[in-house]
């Protein structure tokens, strides 16, 4: 039954602690196993590291940031077409997950499944999206589909659905069931229950959760040019390849701005909604 | 008129709700059931339009056997019964004047919904009530933008436009000022007259079921303990109801009132 407190009553004078003793000793000693891991895991760590390397690691980062300085600003111009396409790559992946991912999370959510098995396989759709990196998704796109931005935009759209999906159908699930039973009770069919006493209460959470979706997408797909998705990753990767640090520092001050300027599109959006 | 026979909930908990429960409502007829929190006043109503399925006996509205209906057949039914709730439940995201048309929706096809295209008549009814219940200038405010008593209204307007033989009213003033609560409960008693309307409020408040109901009927752990005038419950009937108690207070309020009106 819940917390097992302990209620000491001897005589007149009354004790209460908010655990037993022997949970006490438990709690003290999952933290002394806890600890010990964390050191052993350091210790592993530390031999299988080349200190020599890391000794130097401070000369190395400063060489690196004197070549980056000044940035190669001309080669801007050159980058103008691959931010483009991380920014369509990144909205239009989120669009499509979404598009997706509503009908899923309605699937997902116990309260408005049509089946327990098509919950199964919803939430088996959530869950392998969510486990395969886009990274990884893209560099399989890019075997199947050839480089280039379609790859990467795809990529993202299959990285995100299980994220948006399983955002939405825990909102879903925590609606406020009454006004759903007042929608029911003048007779509504299921798919008006749906879009009037559902769809209004979750809507806030699917704009919501889309922004910020979008705007993550912004971010990871800066890096698909990595593996050849389309984006400026692929000048990224380009320029580091060749040691061309001013080029380098370019591309990530155009990310950082690009970063900069989503996270404000969101930000308003999101103030705009709620 | 509503006839109630042996109607029976057992929840799966195992829980009795309600125990081979009798009734029968006269059209035009406002009921106040009375009884303890989880005495299945909430269930009983529920029993009725179906959101709560009863386990056994059953309930017929105008010769209709609501309890052996199909779910397209209970729909139907559904539009002629109207219910009221406690904490209101208005779509809070929607305006006021979508919550009053929801109260069409059994009427209207799911396209026509979906995009707010009511038929002219049901828009020209919804402006009607929302004037009726004093609330014309509020049609375009979103529901949570409204005070409880307010809301309330909606939810009555929402309840009527839908053209019903039968009110389900489940505790309307429990989250609502003392002088709300009375206003309410007159609107909705003079609503049900001018309309003909049969009416079953569960209500906590003894006072309040005694001004406005024309009968009394009394609920104690499912079963009907007391069934007759507002004037018959004595401090014996409402320990028979309630449980022991000073009911001295509320018998004697009651004569007040009565001076008062």
């Amino acid at each position: 039954m819940g917390a097992v407190m302990v209620v000491i009553n001897s005589g007149n004078d009354i004790e209460w602690r908010r655990r037993t003793t022997k949970k006490q000793i438990g709690i003290w000693l999952g933290w002394l196993v806890g600890i010990s891991i964390v050191l052993f895991a350091w210790s592993v760590i530390s031999e299988k590291t080349v200190w020599f390397f890391v000794q130097d690691a401070p000369r190395q980062a400063a060489d690196i940031g004197s070549r980056m300085i000044p940035p190669k600003w001309s080669y801007i111009t050159e980058l103008l077409v691959p931010v483009w396409d991380t920014i369509n790559i990144a909205t239009l992946g989120t669009i499509i997950a979404m598009t997706i991912a509503v009908p899923v999370a309605f699937c997902a959510a116990r309260n408005t499944t049509p089946h327990n098995s098509v919950r199964a396989i919803a939430l088996f759709i959530i869950v392998s999206s969510r486990s395969v990196n886009s990274l990884i998704w893209a560099l399989m796109l890019v075997f199947i589909l050839g480089p280039g931005v379609l790859a990467g935009t795809i990529a993202i759209g299959l990285r995100s659905i299980g994220f948006c999906a399983k955002l939405l159908y825990e909102s879903i699930e925590e609606i406020d069931e009454s006004q759903v039973e007042a929608v029911k009770a003048t007779g509504a069919s299921n798919i008006q229950q749906m879009t009037y006493g559902i769809l209004p209460q979750v809507l806030p959470t699917i704009a919501g959760v889309g922004i910020y979706r979008w705007d993550i997408n912004i971010r990871e797909s800066t890096i698909l040019g990595l593996v050849g998705a389309g984006g400026i990753g692929l000048q990224l990767n380009g320029s580091i390849n060749t040691l061309a640090w001013t080029q380098v520092s370019t591309i990530l001050l155009v990310i950082l701005v690009t970063v900069f300027i989503s996270e404000w599109v969101s930000a308003k959006v999101r103030g705009a909604i709620i | 008129m509503l006839k109630l026979s042996a109607l029976t909930k057992r929840y799966d908990t195992g829980d009795l709700a309600l125990n081979q429960v009798d009734l029968e409502i006269p059209d035009a007829q406002v009921l106040a059931l009375i009884g303890p929190s989880g005495a299945g006043k909430s269930t009983l109503i529920r029993c009725v339009n179906r959101l709560v399925e009863p386990t056994s006996g059953s309930a017929t509205l105008n010769d209709i056997n609501l309890t052996k209906l199909s779910s397209r057949g209970l729909r139907k039914s559904r539009r002629k019964m109207g219910m009221i709730f406690q904490e209101y439940a208005l779509v809070e995201r929607l305006t006021v004047m979508e919550n009053v048309l929801s109260g069409r929706l059994g009427y209207v096809g799911f396209w026509r919904s979906y995009f707010r295209k009511f038929p002219k008549d049901d828009i020209k009814e919804a402006f009607r009530l929302l004037d009726r219940v004093g609330l014309l200038e509020m049609a375009d405010k979103r529901a949570d933008e409204l005070s409880g008593g307010q809301r309330q209204r909606v939810g009555i307007c929402r309840a009527l436009i839908q053209n019903p033989d039968l009110l389900l009213v489940d505790e309307p003033t429990a989250s609502l000022d003392p002088k709300t609560s009375r206003q309410i409960m007159r609107l909705i008693n003079e609503l049900c007259s001018e309309r003909g309307l049969t009416a079953i409020i569960n209500i906590h408040d003894v006072l309040l079921a005694q001004m406005f109901a024309q009968r009394i009927v009394g609920l104690a752990n499912g079963e009907v303990v007391y069934d007759g005038k507002p004037e018959g419950l004595t401090p014996e009937v409402l320990t028979q109801i309630y449980g022991e108690e000073d009911w001295t207070a509320t018998i004697e309020k009651v004569d007040e009132e009565d001076e008062e009106e």
